[in-house]
């Protein structure tokens, strides 16, 4: 495939699919059927667009053939094509399990569109060169994500959709005031010519207050401590369809932009902001175990846990060395895939009691043995049991922890990964190990559902599972796509030489 | 809205509007105006018109429904920019050409015409999926 | 000038932030509206505040004979003013849902699906 055409097919896809389910309304079963088609043709374009990056490491696209630092560049190396192939495989999973748990009236009233939305705005978000350009791609996803959090107007719903607004919107303002302090700095927002510019800035302590300004603005969409509170108010309250899309991707996109912005631009007074960095990384991770030890409903002490995640993320990126961030990165594919998984599972779960509270479920591993494997290794993946693949993940972190010699960070990060263990453990013993209440709602038990919608249910849980096993046994290629992601990160020449030079190449217009 | 003044007023200004919003769509193709502003003008049109008769005769003039507007405008705006790709040129590139036509004489059109048009079609489709709706709740 | 709209700015923010910071739900949807107006006039001034002139290169020349605004900024506004129109439209209704469906406009009273 042609290598222009390859960068923006993963945009360029779900709008056409959103397109045409426009066009196509009234239709519920053409609705699904296109959804989901639509879903798979950005998984294949993410696919082919991983291979291409692979193969020719960084791939630059001038849209409208203007040229750099003038015109919108979309820059595909390896991380984004990562992140885009992450992207295209939860909205495959999240899909078919949608066709079995989405009722007929959230569909008619756009749910489908609205996912393929939100899923441009990630894919954009993640293949953009350009900061004002990354502005409008996180508000396409934001309004979509409103929407999708709202779509059924349900109480809970409503309640935890406004402190998501909020804060979301106050984190969008921050963002934009950045953009135009940068722009009046530098004169640019195109980022390749702003790591360039930024390096040799006169006032190094401009450069610091700017950086704040982004790690306010990406940290509120990432959720670090103390800028999280909207996550655990709101992602337990929408369709676990629309839970589990949030919960791999939304909060990811904040962390690819902190990666970018900490990686390329702010890379000059790393004393103060990597240390900075780390000291949010420990935090986050701390509080948010904390806070999941305190849930007794499966998504809320899920949600907790996205937030404890994060921490890990930003710990690979706070200590700055190659195998860091490989960690980091590694810690990505992971946690995108398992949290996903552990979301599908919490659904079914809930589906079963017509609850999440723990102390109205139980007897699962008798009665519901394949949903109990299922749950059993996503959870312990999650926790870092080896050979899943969060141990390797958390490995990499903490050998790239122990190598910067901060070992304060190692044993935060060791202790929240035992106190996930003992979370997971909890929900194990609830809804899994101890008998069902006897007051507990009539067990739906598979057998009553029909074969199809069985299928759309245990077919994505089955499939992430089985990845989740398979970085796991197979950890070797990972590792060496995330070491080769994290050293093409702290290259930063490299991306600015491929961003800058097609662009003088490309200058041909009428 | 029962205003005998308005109702017949809005009879002249409806034509009249429409064709303003036309106006504007070919005026952005070198000076202020384009997709957007046509659009806007074009939906306040049909907006006068939905308040001095009903929601449902507005849907009826239009016949198109706004969903179906917003639809096919993102259908043509894509469509403007994937046309590049066909001949190797990056996305959302401007093809241009310059043709002769007996009535206009020569004629400078290109992909963006394309493209302003699809922004028309989904303000204006937007603007009455609002008007509509408040109108009918 | 640039003092006048700095301060106006500046303004801005303190009275977004402190309508965010009432209890009353409208409250915090006019500060949410007043934090992206004061972002949008400061992305203006820095786009450098010039009276009257147009920001266009004459035939032959390479750039500007005087100084001229920038109108990078006021294209990049006019994208946030859309932007922001759209979503705080969306915040309205939302809370309009919300006053109807909870019968509370008081932020305090919303506390179901916190911890």
């Amino acid at each position: 495939m042609n290598a222009q055409v390859a960068v923006v097919l993963p945009i360029v896809l779900p709008l056409a699919t959103m397109t045409v389910l426009l066009l196509t309304w009234k239709s519920i079963v053409a609705q699904k059927v296109i959804g989901v088609v639509g879903s798979t043709l950005l998984l294949m374009s993410a696919t082919a667009l991983l291979w291409l990056v692979a193969r020719h490491n960084i791939l630059v696209l001038q849209v409208g053939s203007w040229p750099a630092p003038f015109g919108i560049t979309l820059v595909a190396d390896r991380l984004s094509s990562i992140m885009v192939m992450l992207a295209g495989l939860m909205a495959f999973a999240v899909s078919v399990y949608s066709l079995a748990t989405i009722d007929d009236r959230r569909v008619a009233f756009g749910f489908h569109p609205l996912v393929q939305l939100l899923l441009m705005g990630v894919c954009g978000a993640f293949l953009t060169g350009d900061l004002f350009n990354l502005y409008v791609w996180f508000e396409v996803m934001l309004i979509a994500s409103f929407v999708l959090l709202t779509l059924g107007g349900e109480r809970g719903q409503l309640e935890g959709a406004i402190k998501y607004v909020a804060l979301n919107l106050i984190s969008s303002a921050v963002f934009l005031a950045a953009i135009g302090v940068i722009y009046a700095a530098t004169g640019t927002l195109n980022m390749a010519d702003l790591a360039l510019k930024l390096r040799s800035f006169p006032d190094q302590n401009v450069v610091s207050v700017l950086a704040m300004l982004f790690l306010i603005a990406f940290g509120t969409k990432a959720a670090v401590f103390p800028l999280f509170f909207w996550l655990p108010a709101s992602y337990h309250t929408p369709p676990v369809a629309v839970s589990a899309i949030f919960a791999g991707l939304l909060t990811k996109v904040g962390v690819y932009s902190l990666m970018r912005a900490f990686t390329l631009l702010f890379v000059t007074e790393l004393e103060f902001t990597h240390n900075l960095l780390l000291l949010i990384a420990g935090l986050t991770m701390v509080t948010g175990v904390l806070g999941a030890m305190a849930q007794s409903e499966i998504r809320r002490i899920l949600s907790f846990h996205i937030v404890s995640q994060i921490g890990y993320m930003l710990m690979g990126l706070a200590l700055f060395t190659p195998l860091a961030l490989a960690g980091s990165v590694f810690y990505i594919i992971h946690h995108i895939v398992v949290k996903t998984n552990l979301f599908l599972i919490g659904g079914m779960i809930e589906q079963r009691f017509g609850t999440g509270l723990l102390a109205k479920s139980g007897g699962l591993y008798r009665s519901a043995p394949v949903l109990a494997t299922l749950f059993f290794l996503a959870a312990m993946s999650l926790a870092g049991v080896p050979p899943l693949s969060g141990f390797f993940a958390k490995m990499t972190l903490i050998r790239g922890g122990l190598e910067a010699e901060r070992y304060a960070i190692v044993v935060a990060a060791l202790v929240v990964s035992l106190l996930t263990l003992f979370s997971m453990t909890k929900i194990w013993t609830e809804a899994f190990w101890k008998p069902a209440p006897v007051d507990a709602a009539t067990d739906v038990r598979l057998g009553d559902q029909s074969w199809t919608d069985r299928f759309f249910l245990c077919g994505p849980t089955i499939l992430l599972t089985t990845i989740t096993v398979g970085i796991g046994v197979m950890a070797g290629p990972v590792m060496d796509a995330a070491l080769a992601a994290s050293e093409q990160l702290l290259d930063q020449n490299a991306y600015i030489e491929a961003v800058l030079s097609v662009g003088s190449r490309e200058s041909t217009r009428p | 809205m029962d205003s005998v003044i308005l109702k017949t007023a809005v009879r002249f200004l409806l034509p009249l509007l429409l064709l303003a919003s036309i106006f504007l769509f070919l005026r952005g193709h070198n000076e202020p105006g384009g997709g957007f502003v046509g659009g806007l003008v074009a939906g306040g049109a049909i907006a006068l018109y939905a308040i001095t008769r009903s929601a449902a005769a507005a849907r009826q003039l239009v016949r198109a429904s706004p969903r179906l507007l917003i639809g096919s405008g993102l259908l043509l705006a894509l469509g403007s920019g994937l046309a590049p790709l066909f001949f190797g040129r990056p996305f959302l590139t401007a093809l241009w050409t310059t043709t002769t036509t007996a009535v206009l004489g020569e004629l400078h059109i290109g992909t963006p015409l394309l493209f302003d048009l699809g922004v028309y079609c989904v303000v204006t489709g937007v603007t009455l999926a609002f008007v509509f709706t408040l109108l009918e709740e | 000038m640039d003092i006048v709209l700095a301060i106006t700015v500046g303004g801005l923010y303190a009275a977004g932030i402190f309508m965010m910071l009432r209890r009353n739900v409208v409250k915090l949807l006019i500060g949410l509206g007043l934090l992206s107006h004061a972002a949008n006039l400061l992305i203006f001034t820095a786009g450098r505040l010039v009276r009257g002139r147009v920001a266009v290169i004459p035939a032959g020349e390479t750039q500007p004979l005087t100084i001229v605004a920038d109108p990078l900024p006021q294209a990049l506004i006019l994208t946030a003013i859309v932007i922001s129109f759209a979503v705080l439209a969306f915040t309205l209704v939302l809370i309009y849902r919300t006053i109807q469906t909870l019968g509370t406009d008081d932020l305090d009273q919303l506390r179901a699906t916190d911890t």
